[in-house]
């Protein structure tokens, strides 16, 4: 059980990297495409990913009793 | 971690969105190159792209070091990935052993049913054993019983064969008389020709008593014997007949010689005397010449000594002939003494010998007495005819004492002289014819009387000479009698063998005849003997065989008893032996459970304690409690194994710490900022590591450090139960954090339990099956 909570914190801290990075990625490409590289976009879309993760994580975090699954992949 | 985790989650995320993401910044940064900036920035970018595009590889590369399942994800999703893999950290490591539920110690339960079952076939050699030895005394009843009848048939034929041998005996003693010369003496009557059959045949007789109870091999000895015996006597009888006949021989001859000797001395004497006598009557008578006068005399005088010597040489040499005839005598009176019948030739010879001997000797020894005699009368007369001569000389003398005397003188006498001479003649003559007329007178008388004198000594030696006639005539006839007696023994003794052979061929047939009826009432006296004792036997052998009978049925009865009571002990042993094989595999059984407790690894469950616990099952499966304790084990336990107390404490101080910083979170409160807020307090919050919990709980002590700090103080104690009922009460996250330790807990605690209880139980059962010395 314990493991659980550093596993969430795994995947939290995975999720929110992606996210922001994402985030981070999309506003930059708007900026660059949109925003006529405009920093706002990309702060914005890096602080939505962020928000995101954040949301995600406190989901997680506060639904305990939801399990994770994993797809498996025939090969 | 957390930095290696983002560093890997950029990675992952760089790597999972592949191509279209890892693109686009170069693209980006090709744009940006391509826009025209200048080659710094440019390079600037190309730097940092190739930094970022190194940094998350490099990241991929450690992070897929640190998870083997994202690297396994990598693999999967990229291409030649796995070698680049292969080429920078190593192979991929081995899947983790998964352990396969190995079977517990079966093998110690089935040590112990060998062990009773060895138990149980040692019961079936002792049942063996004691057939055998119910099957041992039967034989040796069955030896006495056999060796019971054997004795008495023996004495029954044995008096059957001791009758016969005895009649045998007598048959052979009887039938060798004929050959036996009856060892009589010459007076012995023909009856103790039987007698002296009866001695051998008694001894034959006391013989056969004595070996009838030898083989019957035996019975030709006694005749032999009694042969051997006659043969013997025989032989004496011969060894002493030769000795008698050789002393006899030896004193015949010398008594003989020297009865010759005798002889011829006496003949000598007799001559002797003859020749004396004869030259004394020739000197008396003879008027010769005085020259031959005293030759005359002087032979005389010689004869005379000659006689005399003569004489006492016949007195000695009949001293010794009597001497020699006494011995010889005596020799005969022995070997008549010694009664053998063949001597008897011969003593008969022997004793004529000796008469002849003994009247020849008379007869000369008459003879020199009778010629002695006729000397002395010549003698007397000589003497006489002298006694006259020198009276006449005298007187001679007396009337003519002048004329000496001498007849030569004569021619020298005168007248008166011779007148003188002539009266005297005269009156001598006158005397003389006187005399003579008294003597003519006297004559008669003195012839009467001489005759009469005579008459008495020819009457003596008459009536000596018819004694020794009678004598001699006696002892002829006795001699005669005697040869007589002998040839009339012998015919005798022939007829009496012949008698005695047609006695013996009658008493051998009526023997025969009488031994059959005795044979018959001997064997029909033997019969019922037998019949009697074969009777007697036969109760005696019933009785005896019932006796056995009753006591083996005892015997039989008290072993079987015995056995049925050893039977039942050893039932009972084999049951209170079952009882504590059963213990023992429970308490085995419960070891192996224990020992699955321990054989938990650091981090690792134990071992699933379901073979363990099955085996406790089959081990106690007839105990309820027992069962029921098996049973009680939780089936988690069963499945996966209990984790160690000191793998839960080592994992303790992970759930403290998390239950630290999650000590804000509960159902209501349980935001991320919550979270962030929980970790800051947990930073900043000291407690004591370890306080002593309190006997009970108040509300103040249901806060989570505090909790957390009595669990820990407890479990460094080693009282987990303590330290899971103190998590018990923590409440919200810190809870949900602590669950799976508190599930763990409570399964090992339940476990261990349980396995206590099993093992006490064990070993009271343990205890109580075990036997007292």
């Amino acid at each position: 059980m314990e493991e659980e909570y550093g596993r969430k914190w795994d995947r939290c801290l995975a999720d929110s990297a992606v996210k922001i990075a994402t985030g981070l990625g999309v506003g930059i490409v708007l900026s660059v495409t949109l925003f006529k590289r405009r920093t706002w976009p990309v702060a914005f879309s890096a602080g939505m990913g962020l928000g995101m993760a954040y949301s995600n994580c406190q989901q997680d975090f506060r639904s305990p009793y939801l399990l994770h699954g994993h797809m498996v992949k025939d090969q | 971690m957390l930095r290696v985790c983002l560093k890997g989650a950029n990675a992952a995320a760089r790597q999972c969105l592949c191509g279209k993401v890892a693109a686009h910044p170069l693209q980006h940064c090709r744009r940006y190159t391509s826009a025209g900036d200048s080659g710094v920035s440019a390079g600037k970018i190309v730097a940092a792209s190739l930094l970022t595009v190194g940094g998350g590889l490099g990241g991929t590369i450690l992070y897929a070091n640190w998870d083997p399942k994202f690297r396994s994800n990598v693999e999967k999703t990229v291409p030649y990935s796995d070698q680049v893999f292969g080429m920078t950290i190593g192979p991929p490591p081995p899947p983790p052993v998964i352990p396969i539920p190995k079977k517990p110690a079966k093998v110690e339960p089935l040590q112990i049913s060998s062990v009773s079952e060895a138990t149980k076939e040692s019961k079936q050699p002792k049942k063996e054993k004691k057939a055998k030895e119910a099957a041992a005394p039967e034989k040796p009843p069955a030896v006495e019983e056999a060796a019971a009848p054997s004795p008495p048939p023996p004495p029954p034929p044995q008096t059957i064969e001791e009758a016969s041998a005895e009649a045998a005996h007598i048959l052979s003693a009887i039938g060798e008389v004929p050959s036996v010369p009856a060892p009589g003496t010459s007076d012995q009557t023909p009856a103790e020709a039987a007698p002296p059959a009866a001695p051998p045949a008694e001894a034959a007789a006391g013989e056969c008593h004595e070996c009838a109870h030898h083989e019957p091999a035996l019975k030709e000895r006694p005749a032999e014997e009694v042969t051997a015996l006659l043969a013997a006597k025989d032989k004496a009888e011969q060894d002493t007949l030769a000795s008698l006949s050789s002393t006899l021989d030896e004193t015949l001859g010398s008594s003989a010689n020297v009865t010759m000797a005798a002889i011829g001395a006496q003949e000598a004497a007799l001559s002797a005397i003859a020749v004396h006598t004869q030259k004394l009557k020739e000197a008396m008578d003879a008027e010769g010449a005085p020259d031959k006068k005293s030759a005359q005399w002087r032979a005389l005088e010689e004869a005379l000594d000659q006689r005399s010597r003569s004489v006492d040489e016949a007195g000695a040499a009949l001293l010794r002939a009597k001497d020699e005839l006494e011995k010889l005598k005596a020799v005969i009176n022995a070997a008549k003494d010694s009664k053998i019948d063949a001597a008897r030739p011969q003593v008969l010879a022997a004793e004529e010998n000796l008469h002849n001997m003994i009247v020849d000797l008379d007869k000369v020894v008459g003879k020199v007495q009778a010629a002695q005699s006729e000397a002395k009368i010549v003698s007397q007369y000589s003497e006489l005819v002298n006694e006259a001569k020198e009276q006449f000389q005298k007187e001679l003398d007396s009337i003519t004492p002048e004329i000496k005397a001498s007849w030569k003188g004569l021619g020298k006498l005168s007248t008166d002289d011779l007148n003188s001479l002539i009266a005297h003649a005269h009156r001598r003559i006158d005397q003389l014819n006187r005399e003579l007329a008294e003597q003519r007178v006297r004559e008669q008388i003195h012839i009467e009387t001489a005759l009469e004198q005579q008459k008495l000594e020819h009457q003596k030696a008459l009536e000596q000479a018819v004694v020794t006639a009678l004598e001699h005539n006696r002892e002829e006839m006795r001699l005669e009698q005697q040869k007589k007696v002998e040839e009339v023994r012998e015919v005798m003794e022939a007829e009496m063998r012949t008698q005695l052979r047609r006695q013996a061929a009658a008493h051998t047939d009526h023997l025969r005849d009488v031994l059959k009826v005795q044979e018959q009432e001997l064997r029909s006296e033997a019969d019922e003997t037998l019949k009697n004792k074969m009777q007697e036997q036969e109760t005696h052998y019933r009785r005896m065989t019932q006796e056995q009978l009753d006591a083996f049925t005892l015997d039989m009865n008290a072993a079987y008893a015995r056995l049925k009571g050893m039977e039942e002990s050893i039932d009972s042993h084999v049951i209170a032996e079952e009882e504590a094989r059963k213990a023992h595999q429970l308490w085995l059984s419960v070891e192996a459970l224990n020992y699955t407790l321990r054989t938990a690894g650091a981090d690792a469950p134990t071992e699933p304690l379901e073979s363990a616990a099955a085996a406790v099952r089959e081990s106690c499966s007839d105990n309820e409690f027992a069962q029921a304790l098996a049973s009680a084990l939780p089936a988690e336990s069963l499945k996966r194994g209990v984790y160690s107390e000191a793998s839960l404490r080592a994992r303790f101080s992970d759930v403290r710490h998390l239950a630290r910083r999650v000590a804000l979170i509960d159902e209501t409160r349980n935001s991320l900022y919550q979270y962030f807020l929980s970790y800051l307090q947990a930073v900043l919050l000291m407690e004591p590591q370890q306080v002593a919990p309190p006997a009970s709980l108040n509300a103040d002590d249901l806060d989570t450090f505090k909790l957390l700090s009595y669990a820990c103080y407890s479990m460094e104690r080693g009282d987990l139960e303590l330290a899971a009922k103190l998590l018990n009460q923590l409440r919200g996250e810190p809870r949900r954090v602590a669950q799976d330790w508190l599930n763990e807990a409570r399964l090992t605690l339940e476990t261990r339990q349980a396995v206590s209880l099993l093992s006490a139980y064990a070993n009271a059962v343990g205890l109580g099956t075990t036997q007292a010395p």
